[in-house]
């Protein structure tokens, strides 16, 4: 079932009141894309590529200058249904440090759904389900500056899920996380999408994130360069490499391989899948 | 930097750790009218009974409270010292144009009495309740006065803004000027007026993030259907209970105490 619609988006920041001049730049131009409930898509592209104002467009943060974004069926520029939207369609930010607002884990966490103006005790209920749903229950009463990296962005996750969204968008969430805090965030995203049938909208410039993706879509200039499967969008390698973008590493070791003749059929886009498939080739 | 902890809470488990902070505060300031209400050293008694069984209860260390007293130390000295000169009456002691007079001793001794008890009873107050939850029940309390336009819930969010970024913004401190030393800033060396101006480059990129991140958070909070105070509800209730109930009841006497040894007894002066 279809839950985001963007039909032909044009974007452009600073709206003057005169007329723009002809060459004006759009950040996104004719941008057109579908998103079933349930689905985890990955945006991918470089930075400054549009991918961020694709996110702020998903919950009225952002309004088309031309075009139509529909969240399940409600259309962003009409600013009555701002608030609704908002509560169905979560957004998570960058930077966890500017995204937590009070000095107790579990009151922050329960910021979101005291907005929407929800009873204490089914508060309290929400709270502990999403604490335990990005595993951190046991740090409910810290305070968010003695948390790790990761460990903040999973707050800031539970935020959102404490308001019982049916879509959270998340902005480069693991871009200022080490190693470790990246693993803790995809695992509970990809958690979060499979078991609470939560529709997720991950923009990443990791090509390694977009991997566990259903659908892949590449914006490379505020325009839309190619979508469909993980395994369909990396196997364009040529078409990827020309737009400067990366494939992940397996694919491209894979890819380059071929390409000094050793006959290898399909790309592979995992390490695992490329193991299985140099042993075989070696074998 | 990374420890700091805001305010002088004192973690650890208490009678008064556990009562309701809106009680709490309440309790403070009757006290602190309570202090200055005393006239005979009868009530005074009460008040210092009370003093030394609110210390007691807190359960922090004693070195704590005696802390925050150094602060004040001299502040009491002279006082007493100048009211101590400041009786009327039949001098009991005289020196060039110093005389001492009995109610100048008694007003010593008031005086002294009553600014350890202020300073005892608040430190009480902020040794055994969380910054958040002063910031609480200070909304809470405050509620009634919206009926003035006073924007008690917008100033109570900035409040609790205000102290989840404290941490933060020094450790981005600490990091910025790690940064200058790094570029060769000196930030040790020189008099005064060199060091202050040493920590213009600290600051000036700190006012900078600090702008953008206030810009992000409200980005963040309108994300989380921020939309002020109206229509909000909480996810803490405060309840009073039975200890709370208690300590009121505990305070009513006390003050009934008070204004009875006044009333009964022959007051000083």
């Amino acid at each position: 079932m279809e839950f985001i619609r963007i039909e032909d988006l044009w974007f452009r920041y600073d709206e003057s009141e005169e007329a723009p001049a002809k060459d004006e730049r759009y950040v996104l131009e004719n941008l057109s894309m579908t998103i079933g409930k349930g689905e985890f898509i990955a945006v991918v592209g470089h930075n400054g590529s549009g991918k961020s104002t694709v996110a702020k467009h998903l919950n009225a943060m952002l309004i088309p200058s031309m075009g139509k974004v529909y969240i399940d069926g409600m259309d962003t520029a009409d600013e009555s249904l701002t608030f609704d939207i908002r509560r169905r369609v979560g957004l998570v930010l960058q930077n966890p440090d500017n995204q937590l607002v009070a000095g107790i884990v579990e009151e922050d966490v329960a910021f979101g759904p005291e907005n929407l103006g929800i009873e204490p005790a089914e508060i309290r209920e929400r709270v502990d389900f999403a604490l335990k749903a990005v595993d951190m229950y046991d740090y409910r009463l810290k305070a968010p500056h003695k948390l790790s990296g990761g460990q903040k962005q999973r707050v800031a996750i539970a935020g959102i899920i404490a308001m019982k969204p049916d879509c959270i968008v998340l902005d480069e969430p693991t871009a200022m996380l080490d190693p470790k805090g990246r693993a803790e965030v995809l695992d509970t995203i990809r958690k979060l999408n499979r078991e609470n049938g939560i529709t997720v909208v991950m923009i990443t410039h990791y090509m390694e994130e977009a991997v566990m993706a259903d659908r892949v879509f590449v914006i490379d200039d505020g325009k839309l360069l190619t979508s469909g499967t993980p395994d369909e969008v990396f196997s364009q390698v040529e078409l990827l490499k020309r737009h400067r973008l990366d494939v992940p590493q397996a694919t491209e070791l894979c890819y380059k391989l071929r390409a000094c003749g050793v006959n290898i059929d399909r790309l592979p886009l995992t390490e695992d899948e490329c193991c299985a498939l140099l042993k075989e080739v070696l074998a | 930097m990374r420890d700091v902890t805001l305010g002088q809470y004192f973690p650890c488990d208490s009678v008064l750790h556990r009562l309701d902070p809106r009680l709490k505060i309440v309790s403070l300031i009757t006290f602190i009218v309570l202090t200055f209400c005393t006239f005979n050293f009868c009530s005074l008694g009460v008040v210092a009974a009370l003093v030394i069984a609110v210390v007691a209860l807190s359960n922090v260390p004693l070195k704590m409270y005696l802390k925050s007293l150094k602060v004040i130390i001299i502040i009491v000295v002279i006082t007493s010292i100048l009211n101590l000169f400041y009786g009327q009456g039949e001098p009991i002691f005289e020196w060039w144009i110093f005389k001492v007079t009995l109610a100048g001793i008694y007003n010593a001794i008031f005086v002294c009495a009553r600014i350890i008890c202020l300073i005892l009873f608040s430190s009480a107050l902020t040794f055994t309740t969380t910054p958040n939850d002063l910031t609480d029940a200070l909304e809470r309390l405050m509620k009634p006065l919206t009926v003035f336009h006073i924007k008690v819930h917008e100033i109570a969010m900035m409040m609790t803004i205000a102290l989840r970024f404290v941490p933060t913004l020094l450790e981005e401190t600490d990091k910025i000027m790690a940064a200058q030393k790094a570029r060769g800033a000196d930030m040790e060396s020189g008099n005064l007026i060199t060091r202050v101006k040493a920590l213009i480059p600290v600051l000036v990129p700190l006012f900078v993030s600090s702008f953008r991140r206030a810009y992000e958070l409200a980005v963040a909070m309108e994300c989380r259907c921020y939309q002020g105070g109206k229509g909000r509800t909480r996810m803490k209730q405060l309840k009073l209970h039975k200890r709370d109930y208690i300590c009121m009841a505990v305070s009513l006497l006390v003050i009934a105490g008070v204004i009875l040894c006044n009333i009964f007894l022959p007051q000083i002066h």
